[in-house]
């Protein structure tokens, strides 16, 4: 073939490679902007059991975290350990453990929660525990310890005082939630074992990128990642703002 | 704090359990084989059914193996599958009840378009012959394997050792990738390496005619030995006491009802004409004792039991004697 036929094929395949993603983000704009249902509530179902799962987290986390950042008693660097550790867990290792657990034939079958929303949000609760903990403590052993002295010296009681400490390390809580959130709303393995991808059901925006990208759907994945990518960022945004205003 | 935590909790937990006591009876739990779901054919099936019936139908997409081992812990009230020699293992171990086939189609070899092992019109033992050879002599991967026990990867098996290979020895060989994933990924998979695979015709058409997203050829004609036959079956419900059995039986009527088998049978018709549909409805010829040969080869690969029926008497389900007559 001669060169300049042979630059020009290239060109011609390299330009139809690139028009297929340039097609599949035009398409994408539209799946976003036209409201598309199917869209509508993958990411409305994301939402609810990521923020489901922090706030339950955040629920059993926060106390734990108070504990551990200001009572002193054995063990307590063993387990600030065991949470860190616990931060990085892999998301299909527990997934794993979940699905053995929640399986019919599993110990807590009986409650059905295998692939319904309710199973998604406990296990992504439990994945996003220790990392509220493990923030949220580091923001509270922040706080000046002196703050906790004067505070009982003034005459406040201990959960008085300790809501003093909660109140002036909020800005470090309220980022170890949303850091929480973050990781809930971008998971797949806990998703995926836990919920099963069921559309109509238990279908989130991680899950049906996944599938939707293997069954060739490209323009759907390409409109759920940036629907997914714009949360995150926004959320973060968000937060960081008000964050600074507060100072 | 710790007392408000304990009470969300209990909420989440105590409100699945109201709400899958009381609400959900009417809905039914379908695993499936992934050639169904990725097709479409069953969004088709979905939206005629639930027009139909006060039933909300949900499927979750796994390979043959995955979806009966769902059905064996009780966490799906039915399965569709094509893997017969599987589908009588669920029977006899008393997980599974009233089988019935309900379509068939063919599994092809597709591979790059200029075919470099030359398996283009020849039988499919001797195809695999070339493909070793051809691979044998390759640095890279030129057979790409579901590797993830389900329907197609139990065929792919089979016919490895039609040919005359011992399958643990071949699928360790440094050509052969064996790479789990649905029936689309491999095929795009198979795309990525210009190697060659197993598939069943229904999702290659849909990757290579629809979306266009392979330009993988199929080299093999419809033979008895690449037939592929679907079936639906119910989990045992004396096994499993809460699987909905009642919609179960609603939806399998449904299926091989003349209006399911048309479905069936003109499924992506609009997309691929006549000449080219993806799934074929079965139910016909094994009702009429059709002496046509495509009959006699379902009821050959994929009959159970002796005599061989759809399903051996002793593992249907004693309140549905209908759906045999």
């Amino acid at each position: 073939m001669p060169r300049a036929l042979y630059i020009a094929k290239a060109n011609l395949v390299l330009e139809s490679s690139l028009n297929e993603i340039i097609e599949g983000i035009v398409k994408a704009f539209q799946l976003i902007f036209t409201g598309d249902p199917r869209v509508l509530e993958v990411v409305l179902r994301s939402l609810f059991v990521s923020g489901l799962a922090t706030l339950i987290a955040a629920l059993w986390g926060l106390p734990i975290a108070m504990a551990l950042a200001m009572k002193k008693f054995r063990g307590r660097f063993l387990l600030k350990g065991i949470f860190n550790t616990l931060l990085g867990i892999p998301t299909v290792a527990l997934g794993l453990v979940l699905f053995l657990f929640l399986s019919r034939s599993g110990p807590v079958g009986f409650l059905s929660m295998l692939y319904t929303p309710s199973g998604m949000i406990i296990g992504e609760a439990l994945l996003i525990t220790p990392i509220i903990i493990s923030l949220a403590t580091s923001a509270l052993e922040a706080v000046d310890p002196e703050m906790m002295k004067q505070a009982t010296t003034l005459g406040a009681t201990d959960s008085q005082a300790s809501a003093t400490i909660l109140k002036e390390a909020l800005g470090g809580v309220v980022l170890a939630g949303v850091s929480s959130f973050n990781r809930a709303i971008a998971e797949l393995g806990v998703a995926q074992m836990v919920g099963g991808n069921i559309e109509g059901r238990t279908e989130v925006l991680t899950t049906a990128i996944a599938a939707e990208t293997a069954k060739g759907n490209i323009a759907l994945s390409i409109a759920l990642a940036i629907i997914l990518l714009a949360l995150v960022f926004i959320i973060t945004m968000t937060v960081n703002v008000i964050q600074r205003r507060r100072k | 704090m710790l007392i408000a935590a304990v009470i969300a909790t209990a909420l989440i937990i105590s409100g699945t359990l109201v709400y899958t006591q009381f609400f959900s009876r009417r809905r039914l739990l379908v695993s499936t084989t992934t050639s169904l779901w990725e097709s479409d054919l069953l969004k088709k099936v979905e939206s005629v059914f639930e027009a139909k019936y006060p039933i909300d139908l949900q499927f979750i997409a796994a390979g043959s193996g995955v979806a009966i081992e769902q059905g064996r812990n009780g966490d799906v009230d039915c399965v569709l599958v094509h893997a017969p020699s599987m589908e009588l293992t669920f029977l006899q171990q008393g997980f599974g009840t009233s089988r019935k086939i309900i379509a068939y189609n063919f599994f092809t070899i597709v591979g790059p378009s200029n075919d470099p092992a030359l398996v283009n019109g020849q039988n499919v033992t001797e195809a695999l012959k070339r493909i070793t050879e051809y691979g044998r002599n390759q640095t890279g991967k030129v057979w790409v394997s579901r590797a993830d026990n389900s329907g197609t990867h139990t065929k792919e098996q089979s016919l490895w050792k039609l040919a005359g290979f011992n399958y643990t020895l071949i699928s360790a060989e440094q050509w052969y990738a064996n790479a789990p994933g649905g029936m689309g990924e491999t095929l795009l998979k198979a795309e990525q390496f210009s190697a060659y695979t197993l598939s069943d015709i229904g999702t290659y058409l849909k990757f290579h005619e629809k979306d266009e997203r392979i330009t993988l050829d199929s080299f093999m004609a419809e033979k008895y030995e690449l037939l592929n036959v679907y079936s639906v079956m119910a989990v045992n419900r004396t096994r499993h006491k809460h699987v909905n059995f009642n919609d179960t039986v609603t939806f399998i009527k449904f299926l091989t009802s003349d209006e399911g088998q048309q479905l069936i049978e003109k499924f992506g018709e609009e997309d691929y004409g006549t000449s080219g549909r993806l799934f074929r409805a079965a139910v016909s010829y094994l009702t009429a004792n059709s002496t046509e040969q495509i009959a006699q080869w379902i009821r050959k690969y994929a009959f159970l039991g002796d005599p061989p029926t759809e399903c051996p008497p002793e593992y249907r389900d004693t309140e549905c004697p209908e759906l045999y007559t």
